[in-house]
């Protein structure tokens, strides 16, 4: 087994850094750059030299000997100054000793899996909190690496065996006159661990978390869509033109207003005699966007957006604009005003369709997988045939296997730790 | 000095089918046992079959084995258990007459040919540099052999218990053997102690039976092997009774005379089936315990109390058994007793039964840590299958969870290891539903017949029984509108649509026999191929499911990973892990899955591991 090491902190230039080594050899390397090993767990300042005795950097030095390290082998941090010269020299020092290569995507994370230290589930914890770039995404991730879905599938499981269990001691014991029916509680106990499956698919997605409250602009030609996305986004985005029909195609913008991810979404104009060719397939995509979207910010005539839309008067500040009787909210982007009031009704709504802080949220595999199971057990209520009732539980447990990682099937790996940038 | 292929040592149903087996597929073989005139004998209860064990017997007999056909030449009572539920936990089982099956055992063992049968006690294996080759007996005469299978039941170490007594031996009147006993221990293997128990044998002329609730033979012709043509024996009754109060409050008087309770006997016994004096103890809230008496045989009056097995004094067992609604006047004719014995930790056999330690060497039966006939004769067979091909450089059947019991109690036993007497339970076959008794043939004689385990006989009903079954899932694959069905008297709505007969099989209003007007009269919906073929229909989109899953068996699988693999120097995997992985010593990814307590972390990092040193070499 080789001795990998990889830059574990941002891109340099940075203010810090970590390179970390993890391997049978980490040991000797830190005891080579550093001249000695310090004292496990316990951060000193080292001159690191490379073969040749050259100085690199003053760094602190850390040392976790295996197995209770977060690879679960042994462990090495050197935290350097964080130039990109420096990390260079470091890595080139590192390269040079035997038994030492670079890491590959995500093999910190594969080796920790692979040597017990984290299950599937919390793995994806992982993967997710390293990727999170809002403050809900990084409590719910924080969440699933502490293994609170695998707390629950483990506990949902426990549930299912004994419901199991029940049901195999009545296919295999009863006709010997030692066990005789089905609890009373059976079928209650099967009904509400469904239930609870269910809700648990009912609750908001990890997707929403990760990919954004997606919000669509929506309204004819030339109604500011595009000023108000800009606005929201603010950057300069999508071209902006005073010619109607200028957005022609579908632009998303991923960002975070007040720790809440959203995807805003400008689209061409509604227009339904577009006699441009490129710009009905624009509305034609718009039409689906407005479909896929959590909210639709509607900016055209009042009463003609699509159902639950909001409505938003534009262009408040333009003379002449036909005012909405009663919109939601009133905007200029060009002045600014009602854009805060705006945003902050879209966190306090985009907050209450995402996952709650502290709940372990599903993400489409996870769902999936829940669903099977939830598919399951709705099968296994309206059956009468035990043979056919402790499959359908079978299939459940399967499922929840699954889900915690107790099937080892290649492509689950090879999909998670393909998430992975290099020394995380 | 004589030389064969195979020399299995027993005479017990492990032995008898491994002799046998061997000898079908070509192998010079010989039996050792110290006394073939009890060769085939029931040790224990008189039944044959049950839940689980009623499929065992069915897959030894796909594979052409003794035990089905011995069964139906002795059964006097047949009963199809849990019939009230799906066909695919039926467990077929008979009462057999003692001496009609040791007689029709014996029968077909010297009917067989390229197979000995030797009298002697084996002394010692002979082992030439650590490979077993052949064995010396007693006398001094040598048997030399390719494999050797070691088939001797609680012969090994056994010890008898019975309240204050101790007798060392197996069964009753029969010689341990202790000296073989001690050769496998300075082996090093790994062993440990099991008890198992056996109730009182009753005098039948002395059970009041017209008090007792009456269990009939099934009336419905149903065979325990297919190639019977007809039941040969008159049927009898067995009869229900129950302990009650006053058997309890004896038991709980004298619990102190138990040596399953002094202490004596400290090795685990089984959980499942628990001696009467153990029902008492721990399902103190029970007020009585079902009791099934079976006749032991047409010409004998022993009745076996199947139920309350005992190690209980004598005295004791008497005053309890007469406290018993239509045992009030009863005489024991042999009291029930405990025997304690050692066995091989079953996670140093290969899967194809072969002791990892001691190549050449196949272990079958209650030496494995199993319990009953049935799991005996399985293991047997498959002992003396891989035992032959190994010897005679053929290839075995291959054998998984996929498609048989056997593989199922096999893998349980050389991956888990076991803490109990072994038993098998429908529980423990993941595909349940594919895994019937009444479809053993098609799932495994195509198998066995390529192993060469079947002889002409059966090979010739098996290609008649094929294109019967071809003939009738054509029938069935045809698509029907449901006005044709309704018209013919089969209740589906007019305007269902059109299906093929096995969809419409699915619908629980629409019986095969009904569709016999559509299918003509060349279709006998009453025939064991219709059956079978009814229920495929049936379980149809169950089986689909299952098959995804057993292609990702079957792919892992194919992670090979071998007696060799290096387990401890598997990078982090924790000293549990690899403890248990080495003691298992899985071949592939799949079956170190299923080794108990083995983590999904742990079979990852294997995984990992095993693919590291794929790309090394």
């Amino acid at each position: 087994m080789d001795t990998i090491f990889a830059l574990s902190s941002g891109s340099p230039p940075a203010g810090i850094g970590v390179v970390r080594i993890s391997g049978p050899v980490a040991g000797s390397a830190l005891q080579v750059l550093a001249g000695r090993l310090p004292q496990p767990r316990r951060a000193r300042l080292a001159a690191l030299h490379d073969a040749a005795g050259e100085l690199l950097d003053q760094a602190l030095i850390l040392w976790f000997p295996g197995p209770a390290t977060a690879t679960g082998e042994d462990l090495a941090e050197l935290h350097l100054h964080g130039g990109r010269a420096v990390i260079d020299a470091v890595e080139r020092a590192l390269a040079g000793l035997p038994g030492l290569r670079k890491a590959e995507p995500g093999e910190f994370t594969r080796r920790a899996f692979a040597n017990g230290r984290m299950d599937l589930a919390e793995a994806e914890g992982l993967a997710d909190l390293l990727n999170a770039e809002t403050e809900m995404q990084r409590q719910s991730a924080v969440r699933m690496l502490g293994g609170s879905l695998s707390r629950k599938v483990e506990q949902w499981r426990e549930r299912l065996l004994s419901l199991s269990a029940q049901l195999e001691a009545v296919l295999d014991f009863e006709d010997e006159g030692d066990v005789s029916h089905l609890s009373a509680s059976f079928t209650s106990d099967l009904g509400q661990l469904h239930d609870d499956l269910a809700m648990a698919l009912a609750a908001p997605s990890a997707e929403v978390l990760k990919e954004g409250y997606r919000v669509a602009l929506a309204g004819p030609p030339n109604a500011g869509k595009s000023t108000l996305f800009n606005a929201l986004v603010e950057s300069e985005a999508a071209i902006t033109a005073a010619v109607a029909g200028t957005t022609r195609d579908v632009l998303v913008r991923p960002v975070a207003i007040g720790g809440v991810a959203f995807s805003f979404v400008d689209m061409a104009g509604l227009r339904h005699d577009a006699s441009d060719e490129v710009e009905a397939i624009g509305i034609e995509r718009a039409e689906a966007e407005i479909l896929r979207a959590d909210l639709v910010l509607w900016l055209g005539p009042e009463g003609h957006g699509p159902a639950e839309s909001w409505e938003v008067q534009a262009q408040c500040d333009r003379p002449g604009q036909q005012a909405k009787a009663a919109p939601r909210h009133r905007i200029s982007a060009l002045t600014g005003e009602g854009v805060d009031q705006l945003k902050a009704d879209l966190i306090a709504t985009a907050s209450r369709a995402m996952p709650r802080p502290g709940d372990a949220a599903l993400n489409r595999r996870q769902r999936a997988l829940v669903q099977a199971g939830c598919n399951a057990l709705a099968t296994a209520l309206q059956g009468a045939d035990p043979l056919l009732l402790a499959e359908d539980l079978r299939l459940c447990r399967v499922a929840f296997d699954q889900l915690i990682g107790r099937t080892s099937t290649e492509d689950v790996l090879d999909a998670l730790f393909g998430r992975f940038c290099i020394g995380k | 000095m004589t030389r064969f292929d195979v020399v299995v040592i027993g005479g017990g149903h492990a032995g008898c089918e491994a002799a046998a087996v061997a000898a079908r597929m070509g192998a010079a073989t010989a039996l050792v046992s110290f006394d073939h005139s009890r060769t085939g004998a029931m040790s224990c209860n008189p039944a044959i079959g049950g839940l689980g064990k009623g499929h065992l017997v069915r897959e030894v007999d796909a594979f052409d084995g003794l035990i089905g056909r011995a069964a139906d030449d002795a059964a006097i009572h047949y009963r199809m258990l849990n019939r009230s539920k799906g066909s695919a936990v039926w467990g077929p089982r008979v009462q057999a007459d003692r001496r009609l099956f040791q007689a029709s055992i014996q029968r077909r063992l010297r009917a067989q040919a390229n197979l000995k049968l030797i009298e002697g006690e084996v002394a010692e294996l002979h082992v030439d540099q650590g490979r077993v080759g052949g064995v010396v007996l007693a006398d001094g005469r040598v048997l030399e052999a390719a494999a050797v299978v070691l088939c001797t039941g609680t012969f090994l170490g056994g010890t008898l218990f019975r309240g204050e007594e101790r007798v060392e031996g197996g069964r009753i009147g029969e010689a341990s053997a202790q000296r073989l006993a001690a050769q496998l221990r300075e082996a090093l293997l790994p062993m440990a102690r099991l008890k198992t128990g056996t109730p009182p044998r009753l005098d039948g002329r002395t059970i009041d039976w017209g008090r007792l609730e009456e269990q009939p033979s099934d009336s419905d012709p149903w065979t325990m092997s297919p190639l019977t043509k007809a039941r040969v024996n008159p049927q009898i009754f067995c009869a229900i009774t129950r302990t009650n109060e006053r058997s309890h409050a004896i038991i709980r008087e004298n619990l102190h005379r138990s040596p399953l309770f002094t202490g004596a006997i400290g090795a685990a016994g089984p959980r499942y089936c628990p001696s009467i004096e153990d029902k008492i103890h721990r399902f103190a809230d029970r007020d009585g315990h079902q009791i099934f008496l079976e006749p032991e045989g047409l010409d004998t009056p022993l009745v076996y109390p199947n139920g309350i097995s005992t190690s209980l004094p004598e005295d004791v067992q008497r005053a309890m058994l007469r406290t018993i609604a239509g045992l009030e006047r009863v005489e024991m004719a042999v009291p029930g007793y405990a025997v304690e014995y050692d066995h091989i930790d079953p996670r140093a056999l290969g899967r194809d039964l072969q002791v990892r330690a001691m190549p050449g060497l196949y272990c079958a039966g209650q030496i494995n840590g199993t319990t009953g006939y049935e799991e005996a004769a399985a293991q047997g067979l498959v002992a003396g299958m891989h035992a032959a091909a190994a010897a005679t450089g053929t290839e075995a059947a291959r054998l998984d969870r996929g498609n048989s019991y056997m593989a199922v109690m096999i893998d349980d036993l050389t991956l888990q290891g076991i803490s109990e007497p072994y038993r098998m339970l429908t529980a423990r076959a993941e595909y349940r539903l594919r895994l019937r008794a009444n479809n053993a043939t098609t799932r495994l004689t195509p198998l066995a017949r390529q192993a060469g385990c079947i002889g002409a006989e059966r090979a010739d009903w098996f290609a008649d029984r094929e294109n019967a079954r071809e003939t009738w899932q054509q029938a069935l694959a045809r698509s029907v509108p449901s006005l044709e069905l309704a018209n013919a008297g089969v209740p589906v709505k007019r305007d269902a649509g059109r299906m093929t007969l096995a969809e419409w099989l699915r619908f629980p209003e629409v019986e095969l026999a009904s569709l016999s007007v559509v299918l003509g009269p060349a279709f006998d919906p009453a025939s064991d191929v219709a059956g079978e073929v009814a229920e495929d229909a049936l379980y149809a989109p169950y089986l689909e499911r299952q098959d995804g899953e057993l292609r990702d068996l079957r792919a892992s699988d194919s992670v090979r990973l071998g007696a060799e693999f290096p387990y401890d120097t598997v990078p982090g995997l924790s000293r549990e892990m690899v403890e248990r992985l080495s003691k298992a010593r899985p071949d592939t990814l799949s079956t170190a899955g299923q080794v108990r307590g083995i983590t999904p972390a742990a079979l990852a990092a294997v995984l990992v591991h095993a693919r590291k040193i794929n790309q090394d070499a």
